[in-house]
């Protein structure tokens, strides 16, 4: 056992691996914010009128607003006048093709496994780059752009594309929904603009990488994805950052618009700076994403494996309007040392025959905190509708926290809702079978909790998966004593 | 290859294994029997490493080195298997991932190279052909949704890749229709070889009908209190352990 628990010390000494910063030159604001600032950001990006507009009425919106407290988290209050809320880099222009990108840049990427010209060709994955606040580059548009497939960043939609932005911006998180979507929704920098034409298969998994850089810079991220009738996408989100000391905020929002038999598939792995061991200086995770299944028989499925950030606090959820529509909810949420967790998915049953699916396996370790929140709602017009919910905590430690809140709200009496939930922790047996058979403890104590979250990992594309597996066992070192 | 001397072990403060000797040499095959209580699995567990098994006293030699100071894992690379009485379930781990893992890290152990999926899975086929037992074992996460005769046929099966040099069988039997004991008893004797030694824990003599053992011992107070061949196993069926017992007091009685 003292063996052990030399081997277990010195893992978990072991650094963030991503922790480091570019020396580029950014081009940021002063902290603080009012309409002045809002106001600046849009003329930095050159946008329309209708989006400043837009951005105003949110951000005057926001004003009114206070920040909600029925989480099961604590959190150190945010100074939103401390935060800068541009940063770019100076090199601003677009390139034709990756060449002419600063290669300080790409260097980053480099460091962040993103070679964005051999690993995006290899792979077949088209990558958008958001590195800060503005976009570099996106490769593979030509490719995507013979099937009609539009993927480029937010800021370039706004641009190229300002009609479909404009139809479908905030009609599926409007700026009113919460308080930190209203924020987002008045100073948001960029993000990625998704458009699947009818009829059309997307060729290959589209995937975008982030990066917050800058001190005290938070990162408003703000992506749109339209999937017209019979159309099909998978689209992966994955993030890394530097280790940085003050708390860093993410208040993402993510709209999701699947119209008749269009699947949207939108998967998630997270990898941000969970905060020191004393759980100083992690990343805020906060976000709102939604989908809404418009159409007859559109289905939106959400994966994500989120093992980083101090603070995660996340439902990304489905709105079934559609007849005959499908919602999925796929996750596995971990807590180590000092994170907190409060996560879940919202399903709105709406429309006939709609379903819902969702799956959560919470992993708690350390001092971590996992509250499961979940709400099935079925309205009155939704004959029909079906929902499966299973929810697993898995437990490592006896200073861990595992919460459950599941809501269900039925208003229609032909639905059929199931529930079931399982607490447990990695048992003794499990662990002394694994050993008498010649398995090292580390070893036996990842294949159970990948055992545990088989059910997730499957739904995720291969790549996706593999990078899944390898975080969970990174941030579970150390955490069996 | 197993030398047991005096052992004493204590589970949960409480003294089970009490002064407990046991020789046995390679290609050997030995039966343990004894009432509830008595201590049987302890001596499993015990040599298994298992945490909350405390030696108080004694010595456990396993080809010449003492294990008693060797992590469980490390006990398994050297040569040991446990057949469990009740095997555990672990959802969501593959069979055949679960048994690779395994026996790769005793591999790695032993200076050997790992073996690659397709080698392990050619490996692997072989055996359940030698074993009869069907291939849909491979699929299925370990034990998950087994009935009591497919876990018991699963641990044979483990041995059969693992190959150790001492085998301890704890109550392999238990709970098994006559059809799976069968099974299970021709598994362990297709695996009977000169250099590999099996103790075989069980609380009826049926099993030693089809597993015949070298030697016989009776495990009662902690201690094996009489020890004989195949016959004993036969004696003990028709008198029942209360007859132990009355021998024993006979002898402290005498003495």
């Amino acid at each position: 056992m003292a063996e052990a628990r030399e081997q277990v010390e010195s893992l978990v000494k072991r650094g963030y691996e991503h922790g480091f910063s570019t020396d580029i030159e950014s081009d940021t604001l002063p902290p603080g914010l009012d309409e002045g600032v809002v106001r600046e950001i849009s003329k930095r990006k050159d946008e329309p009128e209708w989006l400043l507009a837009w951005r105003l009425k949110a951000f005057r919106h926001w004003q009114t607003m206070t920040p909600p407290a029925w989480a099961n988290l604590k959190i150190e209050p945010i100074d939103f006048q401390a935060i800068s809320y541009f940063s770019a880099p100076k090199t601003k222009a677009k390139y034709a093709s990756m060449d002419e990108v600063d290669p300080k840049l790409l260097a980053t990427y480099e460091k962040l496994g993103v070679p964005l010209h051999e690993r995006a060709r290899l792979a077949g994955v088209a990558v958008d780059a958001v590195f800060d606040s503005v976009s570099v580059g996106t490769t593979f548009k030509a490719e995507l752009g013979k099937v009609g497939v539009i993927f480029c960043s937010f800021s370039e939609a706004v641009r190229e594309y300002p009609e479909l932005v404009r139809a479908h911006l905030g009609t599926v998180v409007p700026i009113q929904d919460n308080y930190f979507a209203a924020l987002n929704s008045a100073v948001f920098s960029d993000g990625s603009f998704v458009y699947i034409p009818k009829n059309t298969r997307c060729p290959m998994e589209l995937s975008t990488y982030f990066r917050i850089n800058a001190i005290n810079t938070g990162q408003f991220e703000r992506t749109l994805i339209i999937a017209e009738d019979d159309s099909y996408v998978s689209y992966l989100e994955g993030c890394t950052a530097p280790m940085r000391d003050e708390n860093q905020l993410h208040a993402a929002v993510v709209e999701l618009v699947a119209f008749d038999r269009a699947q949207i598939k939108y998967s998630t792995v997270q990898n941000w700076y969970p905060g020191d061991e004393e759980g100083r200086g992690g990343i805020y995770n906060f976000v709102t994403k939604r989908g809404e299944c418009r159409g007859v028989k559109s289905r939106i499925s959400w994966t994500q494996v989120e093992t980083g950030s101090a603070i995660t606090w996340k439902y990304p959820s489905c709105v079934l309007k559609g007849d005959d529509s499908s919602g999925e909810f796929y996750s596995v949420a971990l807590t180590n040392h000092h994170q907190q967790a409060d996560t879940g998915t919202k399903m709105i049953h709406i429309g006939k025959n709609t379903k819902s699916h969702i799956i959560s396996k919470g992993i708690s370790a350390g001092r971590g905190q996992n509250a499961y929140r979940g709400l099935v709602k079925i309205e009155k017009s939704a004959d029909g509708a079906r929902n499966y919910t299973q929810c697993d905590s898995l437990l490592m430690g006896k200073r861990c926290g595992a919460h459950t809140y599941p809501y269900i709200e039925v208003k229609n009496p032909s639905a059929i809702v199931e529930h079931e939930a399982t607490t447990s922790k990695i048992s003794d047996d499990q662990l002394f079978y694994c050993l008498s058979r010649g398995i090292g403890q580390e070893d036996a104590v990842s294949m159970i909790v990948d055992g545990f979250c088989k059910q997730v990992f499957k739904e995720l594309p291969m790549e996706f998966a593999v990078e899944a597996k390898k975080l969970l066992e990174v941030s579970l070192e150390g955490s069996v004593g | 290859m197993l030398n047991i001397q005096n052992l004493h072990v204590r589970v949960a403060g409480k003294d089970i294994l009490k002064g407990l000797s046991l020789h046995v040499k390679a290609g050997e095959v030995h039966a343990i029997m004894g009432p509830n209580g008595a201590g049987k699995s302890t001596l499993g567990y015990a040599i298994a490493g298992r945490a909350g098994y405390e030696i108080s006293e004694g010595s456990v030699t396993f080809n010449g080195r003492d294990i008693t100071t060797m992590a469980v894992e490390e006990r398994a690379q050297a040569g040991l298997f446990l057949a469990f009485q009740y095997p555990v379930e672990i959802p969501g781990v593959n069979n055949t991932y679960f048994l690779r893992a395994a026996l790769n890290a005793k591999r790695k152990a032993n200076d050997l190279k790992p073996l690659d999926s397709r080698e392990f899975l050619k490996l692997v086929r072989e055996k359940l052909k030698v074993l009869h037992i069907s291939d849909d074992l491979l699929s299925r996460a370990v034990n998950e949704g087994f009935s009591g005769g497919e876990k018991k046929r699963n641990e044979i099966f483990q041995m059969a890749v693992l190959e150790p040099t001492l085998a301890i069988l704890d109550e392999t039997d238990s709970g098994l229709d006559i059809d799976s004991l069968k099974i299970v008893a021709e598994g362990v004797n297709r695996l009977r070889r000169k250099d590999r030694a099996f103790v075989v824990v069980t609380h009826y003599q049926r099993l030693l009908d089809y597993i015949e053992p070298d030697f016989v011992h009776v495990l009662a107070d902690g201690r094996i209190v009489q020890s004989g061949d195949k016959t004993l196993a036969a004696q003990l069926e028709d008198h029942g352990y209360g007859w132990i017992k009355e021998r024993q007091i006979k002898e402290g009685a005498g003495a």
